[in-house]
């Protein structure tokens, strides 16, 4: 199911090993990444392809994404983006999705 | 040419001729007498060595282009001596000097970077360079490299004529017109000169910079007037509030105190915890939570410490107050409690940073240690460690003591967690390497504690941490583990350029620092 972003939605904080990611809708622009974040130099890279996975995972094409990054994991991203994305899209995560 | 640690170096850096780091106890210097600038001089014509202000004393030192001028780090962050004297120099228009403070803390307003922007200073050498001025210098701000060394190295290059001193300005929480000057007493008070004494000695003129004149003499001496050819009165000299206000607060992180548990743990476990056991601690989060847990378990186990070393937080107060250790020898002193202990406390000493670290000397307090708990940035599966560059390449910190007790200790123990946010901090090899793994006994983590194979003590460290049920983890898984939850981080790529020297005690280069690519 392809979700559309109808407005801007924020999931994460700013603490410590968090990210805060900001998700705007961006109609015919493709996925635009702002990141911010204290381990860019060594994962800036990874975590730019862990945002687009999980846009793609939702078939999303075009959003504006803010991300201010305090060194949060792989597993923390992926959650605040997809959380970003449910609240921008009004729609519920799809939890049973999660266990394939 | 590669050193004993693997790292490439070349032969020379600039004017800088790099002599390889060979291992612990292999450099090969025939030991010549002792180099110093101190000169015989007559007592002052006008019967005091007061002059007005600090231009005053910086025309009547002759200092020229090119010189070499120093200070010590005890007022910490809240130094104001470096920031006037700087400021004078300037005005009187003196540039290309070498700045050699005994560690460049991080001062504002004004910074040190403005000064090495605007031609004052072209060359540095300390034991750290923090802050905003080591961000510009990782950047390539400085044509020359930075040369840092570990505390030990310092006296060491001093004596040994690699760094000669033109001009030490001593700041003094309380000194007499005659040169006499402590921080053990007065407003502003520092506590412990230690890292002062090596530049009083051996510098070619030495200013001592006061904001508490005190009447003739003045008591206690820490820096006697025999060594001291003009004094200054300046407004202020030191913010006390960040000298070190009061004593740090214990850690509530549990995972800091859980590696704090098991470092004591790992200490009451060895054979050497014992009556009249010497160690050192050290001020981080980590540090402190281990100074407690220790007077604990000393307590329960009916023991006391001979000595305790280094730079002294208010937690060894309390043990020295309590009767757990006969001796605390303060090369620096980290808190205001511990500043006022020297003064109240008979068994709490000031001692010169050579007497507590210069392996070049006839023997220092490092030597009769038994166990030193260190912190660290990173660890690499080698026990190599880093303390001076983040996971950016940024400069995190400064060498401070770290080598030389790691080297000094009968037992190192370097205490971190295994990851610090998305950063590994055990690693297959360190971006820099400050002190060499073969120096290094223990790494305690909250996922384990790792002895070192090649360690002098392994086997019986070894024997008696079994015996005692800690649990014991290699250090390759470690850093497995450290992979397996933050990922593997992208190398950080950097140019030719070296924008710093990092020496090792003995004086040679154990590796250098290269400027990040962008």
């Amino acid at each position: 199911m392809a979700l559309n972003i109808k407005q801007t939605a924020v999931a994460g904080t700013m603490e410590s090993s968090d990210v805060m990611v900001t998700v705007k809708p961006a109609e015919g622009q493709g996925l635009v990444i702002h990141l911010q974040s204290n381990v860019l130099t060594t994962f800036g890279d990874q975590i730019r392809a862990t945002v687009q996975e999980v846009f793609s995972d939702f078939g999303i094409r075009d959003a504006e994404v803010f991300l201010v990054d305090k060194g949060a994991i792989d597993c923390v991203i992926r959650a605040r983006v997809q959380a970003a994305i449910c609240r921008a899209s009004g729609e519920g995560f799809n939890w049973k999705g999660e266990d394939k | 040419m590669i050193n004993a640690v693997g790292r490439e170096l070349p032969e020379k850096i600039g004017n800088y001729v790099v002599k390889p780091f060979m291992g612990i106890g292999k450099a090969v210097d025939d030991l010549p007498p002792v180099v110093s600038k101190r000169r015989p001089s007559l007592r002052p014509e006008s019967g005091t060595k007061l002059l007005p202000t600090l231009e005053d004393a910086i025309k009547a030192c002759g200092l020229k282009d090119g010189m070499t001028i120093s200070f010590h780090h005890c007022f910490r962050e809240g130094d104001m001596v470096i920031g006037q004297v700087l400021t004078a120099i300037r005005g009187l228009g003196i540039k290309n000097l070498r700045f050699a403070p005994s560690a460049v803390v991080n001062i504002k307003n004004p910074s040190v970077t403005e000064f090495v922007k605007d031609g004052t200073i072209t060359n540095i050498e300390a034991s750290g360079i923090r802050g905003e001025l080591g961000d510009a210098v990782i950047d390539g701000l400085m044509e020359n490299p930075v040369i840092l060394r570990p505390h030990g190295s310092r006296p060491r290059a001093i004596e040994s004529g690699d760094l000669m001193i033109d001009v030490a300005f001593l700041g003094a929480s309380a000194a007499d017109e005659y040169g006499n000057a402590t921080g053990q007493i007065g407003p502003n008070a520092c506590g412990s000169m230690g890292y002062a004494f090596v530049d009083a000695h051996n510098a070619g003129k030495v200013v001592i910079v006061t904001d508490n004149l005190v009447d003739y003499p003045c008591a206690p001496i820490s820096i006697s007037q025999q060594y001291v050819d003009y004094v200054v009165k300046v407004d202020q000299a030191g913010d006390p509030a960040k000298i070190g206000a009061g004593a740090a607060r214990i850690t509530k992180n549990p995972r800091d105190l859980m590696i704090a548990k098991r470092t004591v743990d790992v200490i009451a476990a060895s054979r050497m915890f014992r009556q009249g056991f010497s160690f050192q601690t050290g001020a981080g989060a980590i540090a402190i939570a281990c100074t407690n847990f220790l007077s604990e378990r000393m307590e329960e186990a009916g023991i006391t410490a001979s000595f305790a070393l280094g730079g002294i937080p208010a937690a060894i107060i309390d043990m020295y107050k309590k009767g757990q250790v006969r001796v605390v020898a303060c090369s620096q002193s980290f808190d205001a409690v511990a500043a006022k202990a020297i003064v109240e406390c008979p068994g709490v000493i000031e001692i010169d940073n050579a007497v507590y670290s210069n392996m070049y000397s006839k023997g220092c307090m490092l030597d009769k240690l038994n166990f030193g708990v260190l912190g660290a940035l990173e660890v690499d599966t080698d026990f190599n460690i880093n303390i001076l560059t983040g996971s950016s390449g940024e400069m995190m910190g400064g060498l401070g003591g770290g080598p030389d007790v790691a080297d000094g200790a009968d037992i190192s123990i370097v205490t971190l967690p295994v990851v610090r946010g998305r950063t590994p901090s055990i690693v297959p090899k360190v971006f820099t390497c400050c002190t060499p793994g073969t120096s290094v006994a223990v790494v305690v983590t909250e996922a384990g504690v790792a002895l070192n194979p090649k360690h002098k003590y392994y086997e019986e460290l070894k024997e008696d941490l079994t015996a005692a049920n800690v649990k014991l983890v290699d250090i390759q898984d470690l850093c497995e583990l450290a992979r397996s939850i933050v990922g593997t981080p992208k190398p950080i790529e950097c140019t030719d350029k070296i924008v710093a020297v990092v020496e090792y005690r003995d004086g040679t280069v154990i590796d250098v620092i290269r400027q990040i690519k962008r």
